[in-house]
């Protein structure tokens, strides 16, 4: 009986700084038995190789921000069954999508001396607003255990079990105090979807949205209870606008305290 | 920028970036030779600009360390001590010696798990002519298993002290938002005492390697501690006399742009040449701070009192993760959890600078602060841009001594001289577009 073929997987990227696919070289225990499991095919951050596509499974990390960047994601998507992205760049644009509220000449002209050098969009977008993405994992950098999870169920023709509840949830589930009620600090973890692994408020810190906004978040509400509390609207709209300031709910909260 | 003049031969010869290396990779190395000898070369990165320095104006100080942490998943803390030290410096905060403990272990989970991945996963695979760790992994399970184990106890201090690996979250201006148990640091100690072994033992398989021949008078710029081997904090000194404190940086620095490359090429005003910075310089400036054991490791593993090899920074890095796990285990059994975790920050005017070795060379933070404690300027000077010249140097010296080689092998020497310096750069030139004009 000849071996089936082992599915080919290929990891982009496009603008980002490496930590999402750092994630998969991360998981130390499985990176192994993941490479006895698939064939790498397109991974630039671990190898000189390069197998040729189609791909089975193509990781995208990083936000789309050159004229250069919009051909190449419609080319790999064109090679790629399954289009997987990994992370808050590739899935919101990024931190780097703060650029959006901002005119782009004067960001290139305050880092750059030749600003005709630079060949860069107005806008840091995610990837689905240049071609249709088959599942979005989240996170600012993802969790690897959640990613060995998407790739697992991609490869046995599942649903990924990627809860999309908010980070309250998780903090009941641990049993962590919440830090809104026990001390009063503004915290994102009602709009914010859970994954990360309950991270921030088991430090005492207040959550701050990493992993985007979770399904139907009532950002108007808890913006509204941001002021009552005291917090000044640049406040509200600087905790809105960071790591996933261009999803829209995050967005469209942060424009109300302009 | 950069596009074919004319279809002339001539002047297409002299194409420095053509589309289609635009297109496949971010990296372009290009050469151009005549009778026999180099007569130009150009190191290209086209990583996108992302223009941290332009958006960190307008936000408050304390967003400064989590959004410039993002320049960089593998060095993350680089960045948030830089930061945070700028911040403490412009606000006049003194954080507690615990404090300050506390982030240097921090900081030797960083140096463990970035040196390893570069050095064992990205760079070691080079030198036996393989892909990668995968292949390396089929005929040496065991190497490629202790390197991944050590890695993972870097990663094991960033969770337990920062709470995560990749982007920590427990740091802040003033220290941690809370402090880590002493059980749970503690336990780190006899894992650490594990890693010393383990990076030992890498350090001299890989001082056995066949380095090639190549070697550079190099400027090494680095930061210098009274105490002890510099990571965190010190001054600015280089093996050519410079000593200076972070706020004379930019008197003597300077960044320039140009037309082949996204990142910022370092200059060091007064030196004619370029400037190198990590491991090596670091080793060069202050290995007699190193533990007698790092020294005498590095001295068996073949390096010398002063190492001009670049591809010998492969030794450099199992050496200083040697000495991180060294210095992790005197800083965890002492540990005695900072009380309060961290000073306390009051919003205000100010200037801050900062800088820390990032596991490539050293990282440099400068803000200036309006009356509410948001950031009016920023500057952030990474290694990689600093590096940048003496890799075209490098490049340079290694090409014209190995002319004879055929251009895929030429390739493949270029793009292990590039991973002398930086995984960052290599992950887009892994796939090093190179072209070599022969006229």
């Amino acid at each position: 009986m000849p071996q089936p073929r082992k599915p080919k997987l290929a990891v982009w990227k496009f603008s980002s700084c490496d930590g999402c696919q750092l994630s998969l070289l991360d998981c130390e225990d499985e990176l192994l038995a993941v490479a006895d499991c698939v064939e790498i095919a397109y991974f630039l951050e671990a190898t000189r190789a390069q197998v040729k596509g189609p791909y089975d499974i193509s990781l995208v990390e990083g936000s789309i921000t050159t004229p250069e960047d919009i051909r190449r994601i419609r080319k790999i998507r064109r090679q790629s069954k399954v289009l997987i992205t990994i992370g808050a760049c590739a899935t919101a644009g990024g931190i780097q999508a703060l650029r959006n509220f901002n005119r782009l000449y004067d960001f290139i002209t305050a880092v750059y001396a030749q600003p005709d050098y630079i060949d860069a969009l107005a806008n840091s977008t995610p990837i689905q607003d240049h071609v249709p993405v088959d599942f979005e994992l989240r996170g600012c950098p993802i969790n690897k255990y959640q990613l060995i999870e998407v790739l697992n169920a991609f490869l046995n023709g599942r649903r990924p079990i990627v809860p999309p509840h908010s980070q309250c949830v998780e903090c009941k589930m641990r049993g962590t105090v919440c830090v809104m009620v026990a001390s009063g600090t503004p915290c994102l973890g009602p709009v914010t979807q859970a994954g990360c692994g309950n991270l921030c408020p088991a430090v005492n810190r207040a959550c701050y949205g990493c992993f985007g906004p979770k399904e139907t978040p009532n950002t108007t509400s808890l913006g509204t209870w941001f002021g009552s509390s005291g917090l000044g609207p640049p406040h509200i709209r600087d905790f809105f606008r960071s790591f996933n300031a261009g999803a829209d709910p995050f967005r469209r909260e942060s424009e109300a305290h302009e | 920028m950069n596009r074919p003049t004319n279809g002339g031969k001539a002047a297409a010869r002299t194409i420095k970036v053509d589309a289609l290396a635009r297109v496949e990779g971010e990296g372009a190395l290009y050469v151009r030779i005549k009778d026999g000898a180099v007569k130009d070369i150009k190191f290209r990165i086209f990583e996108p600009p992302r223009f941290f320095e332009a958006l960190l104006r307008g936000r408050m100080f304390s967003d400064a360390p989590d959004i410039t942490a993002r320049i960089c998943g593998i060095c993350p803390v680089a960045y948030i001590l830089g930061a945070s030290h700028a911040m403490e410096e412009a606000l006049g905060i003194e954080c507690s010696a615990p404090i300050r403990d506390l982030r240097r272990l921090l900081y030797c989970g960083e140096w463990i798990q970035s040196h390893v991945l570069h050095a064992a996963m990205l760079h070691a695979p080079d030198f036996l002519g393989l892909d990668d760790a995968l292949q390396l992994a089929k005929t040496n399970r065991e190497v490629v298993e202790k390197a991944l184990a050590l890695k993972k106890l870097g990663n094991d201090i960033l969770e337990v002290i920062g709470g995560r690996a990749v982007h920590p979250v427990n740091t802040r201006v003033g220290g941690f938002f809370r402090a880590p148990s002493k059980g749970d640091i503690r336990a780190l100690g006899d894992r650490l005492r594990w890693g010393a072994d383990a990076a030992q033992d890498l350090a001299l398989l890989f001082g056995g390697f066949d380095f090639p021949d190549y070697e550079y008078d190099y400027t090494c710029v680095s930061l210098r501690h009274p105490d002890v081997y510099a990571i965190e904090a010190g001054r600015l000194v280089s093996n050519r006399g410079l000593d200076i404190p972070l706020a004379e940086f930019f008197d003597h620095f300077g960044e320039t742009h140009v037309a082949h490359s996204n990142a910022l090429h370092g200059v060091m005003r007064n030196e004619t040449g370029p400037y190198l910075v990590g491991p090596i310089a670091r080793y060069n400036n202050n290995q007699h701070q190193l533990s007698e054991r790092a020294r005498q490791v590095a001295k068996d593993a073949g390096l010398n009192p002063v190492c001009r090899n670049p591809y010998r920074s492969i030794v450099v890095r199992m050496v200083e993760t040697l000495y991180a796990c060294e210095e992790g285990v005197r800083l965890a059994e002492a540990y005695e959890p900072p009380a309060p975790p961290a000073a306390e920050t009051v919003p205000g005017p100010g200037v801050g600078y900062g800088c820390t070795e990032a596991p490539r060379g050293i990282c440099f933070h400068h803000y200036s602060l309006d009356d509410d404690g948001r950031i009016v300027t920023a500057q952030i000077v990474p290694p990689t841009s600093q590096n940048q010249p003496q890799i075209e140097r490098d490049l340079l010296g290694v090409v014209e001594t190995n002319l004879d080689l055929a251009d895929e092998d030429l390739k493949w020497r270029c793009e292990q001289t590039i991973r002398n310096y930086d995984p960052c750069i290599s992950c887009a030139t892994h796939f090093l577009d190179l072209r070599v004009d022969r006229d």
